[in-house]
């Protein structure tokens, strides 16, 4: 297989960007991650996410329905994990940064307008990403073609940096991206981002 | 894939839920004398199928038959009559959409009635396996072998693959559900074969055995929500998107497609391992290869041992998979080639367009020879068209018997 010369970089990138699998960019095999297209070890990709969230001045979390609804076990062990990461956010990092989380709840297209304060849509999620500044965002329990719809369209349009805490084989449409999520690994990336608190902050 | 606790548990008709990978490269095999449509019904029985739904049409009835007769011994979980064609692909995507494994088999004409369903199949992203016996599509009417219909799909965002013997159709049918139904590919499968020359014909297919078969589809791992089809969310279909005239949605269409080409392209990592490559490649070093699939890889097989006797030598690419395109394989394969010969059943030549599309210096493809319509491919037309482009002196096989 060809290696691509492609990058999954922040955008804005085109009037209607490419899918990064269209570009030549594979998914990570398990163990793995990537970043920005290249594979890399997963604990790498724990640290690059844990300081793109301490770097932020928006770090956003948007969590899908896959972690919103209590539909199994797992799923409400993921969103006490979801919400752990938040929490663990908020205490890291500085007065002037302003964490959210905004929840993904369906996938319906909101008409006739999107209140981008309370939510976000796989549709037209720049809306809520221009409303809210948002410039470090994961997705977590967001069905995988829906996500891939959003992390395009942000990468399109937005300057944002995208996380996908994806629980399947993950995403090359973000600029990083987990794959087999379980509840398990987003505490280990609260855990990064507790130790790197302090090391790096919002650029002024 | 299923979760791993299912492996081992046995199924209502004693089967044993069996890992994928084990059953189709290290269970034991048993050589059978069996027709096409034998073998397709041979791989649902293991295949852990939910539904399917059939319409005779030739040459896919007898398959649909025989399918039949398992759902009467208990090996599929549903099966039925569909009014039509059309009625029978937008009744698989109600049943995948509801999370269920579905086959089906078509051919020809009822391909082309049914097409509108296939594009929706894949932006659905439903991973329905459908069996495509190609046959003739236009008027006069043909029953006979064709393979002009698998033009019509390769736009359609569906895998496409070209079985060339039983035993492929035997392996992909059960191969296939393994790789559409991947979280990040999740797309409908044309496993496509040429009519009768496989359907019709028998075969020593090597079988797994008949006591293991695939674990049950798990619809938790699609990449879209599985519907609830007793009570379906009716406004995801009454107000979609893209009924409305904005840049938004237009702009979200054009991303939804992209997605559907980019799990296209996602699908080549697992097909490569399942099939053990996009192509098969053999003496490609000579400066004449011929590429071809379906049964067109057979006679271009038997024009290359024919040549070999005359000390001509030529290699042979065979095309595994349509979609995803090996264009990086044909291109490697095709390199040292100063002629590329593309056989083809049917008349447009539509492999050997996209085998243009896709390499350097395009004038080394020799598109032909093709045939149509029912018209067997001897294998000595293949020998006469490459002795031709070699300068060599030909004799036409148009004037046997007179």
């Amino acid at each position: 297989m060809a290696t691509s010369s492609y990058k999954v970089l922040p955008g804005p990138e085109h009037f209607l960007p490419p899918a990064a699998a269209a570009m030549g960019i594979r998914l990570p095999n398990p163990g793995e991650a990537h970043i920005h297209g290249e594979i890399v070890p997963e604990e790498k990709a724990m640290e690059v996410a844990a300081k793109q969230f301490l770097m932020a001045k928006v770090p956003t979390i948007f969590p899908g329905p896959l972690v919103l609804w209590a539909w199994n076990e797992k799923a409400a062990q993921k969103a006490k994990a979801v919400r752990h990461l938040f929490e663990t956010i908020k205490e890291c990092v500085t007065p002037s940064q302003r964490p959210m989380l905004i929840p993904m709840p369906d996938y319906r297209p909101k008409y006739p307008k999107i209140n981008p304060e309370i939510e976000i849509n796989p549709n037209h999620p720049n809306l809520t990403i221009w409303h809210n500044k948002i410039d470090t965002c994961m997705f977590v329990g967001v069905h995988c073609h829906q996500a891939n719809l959003s992390l395009k369209i942000i990468r399109g349009g937005t300057s944002c940096y995208t996380i996908a805490m994806c629980a399947q084989a993950g995403h090359e449409d973000a600029m990083l991206s987990f794959r087999d999520a379980t509840a398990e690994k987003i505490l280990k990336l609260a855990e990064w981002i507790k130790k790197l608190k302090g090391t790096v902050g919002p650029s002024q | 894939m299923a979760t791993p606790s299912i492996i081992g548990q046995k199924n209502k008709k004693g089967q044993v839920y069996t890992d994928p990978w084990y059953m189709l490269h290290e269970a034991p095999r048993t050589p059978s004398f069996f027709t096409g449509s034998e073998v397709i019904k041979e791989a649902i029985r293991r295949a852990s199928v939910d539904v399917m739904i059939a319409y005779p049409i030739t040459p896919q009835s007898e398959a649909a038959a025989l399918i039949g007769e398992l759902f009467a011994e208990g090996y599929v979980g549903d099966y039925f009559r569909g009014e039509s064609e059309f009625a029978v692909m937008s009744e698989c995507a109600g049943a995948a959409f509801g999370g269920a494994r579905v086959f089906t088999t078509t051919a020809g004409p009822g391909t082309m009635r049914a097409m509108e369903n296939f594009p929706m199949w894949a932006g659905s992203r439903l991973p329905i396996q459908m069996i495509v016996t190609c046959r003739g599509i236009n008027s006069p009417l043909s029953i006979q072998p064709d393979t002009l219909e698998m033009a019509y799909l390769l736009q359609t965002g569906m895998l496409v693959w070209h079985a060339e013997t039983a035993q492929d159709f035997y392996d992909w049918i059960l191969k296939g559900y393994m790789v559409a139904e991947e979280p990040d590919v999740h797309l409908p499968l044309a496993l496509c074969c040429d009519g009768f020359f496989v359907t019709h014909t028998k075969d020593m297919v090597e079988l797994t055995p008949a006591d293991m078969c695939l674990p049950p589809y798990d619809p938790y791992r699609s990449p879209v929500p599985c519907m609830d089809m007793e009570c379906p969310p009716v406004r995801m279909m009454r107000d979609p998107f893209v009924m409305k005239s904005n840049y938004i949605s237009y702009a979200t269409h054009a991303s939804w497609q992209q997605e559907v080409w980019a799990a296209v392209e996602r699908s080549r990592k697992h097909t490569i391992a399942w099939l053990d490559g996009l192509i098969d490649a053999e003496n490609v070093e000579s400066d004449v290869v011929i590429v071809a699939s379906g049964t067109a890889v057979s006679q271009g097989r038997e024009a290359v041992a024919m040549l070999a006797d005359e000390g001509i030598d030529v290699g042979l690419v065979k095309v595994k998979t349509i979609r995803p395109w090996p264009g990086e394989e044909i291109r490697e394969a095709t390199k040292h080639a100063k002629h590329i010969v593309i056989p083809e059943f049917n008349i447009i030549g539509w492999l050997a367009r996209e085998v243009k599309a896709t390499i350097p210096n395009n004038e080394r493809v020799h598109a032909g020879p093709h045939v149509a319509g029912g018209m067997t491919m001897p294998p000595e037309i293949i020998v006469g068209e490459i002795k031709s482009l070699l300068g060599m002196k030909v004799e036409t096989l148009a004037t046997r018997g007179s």
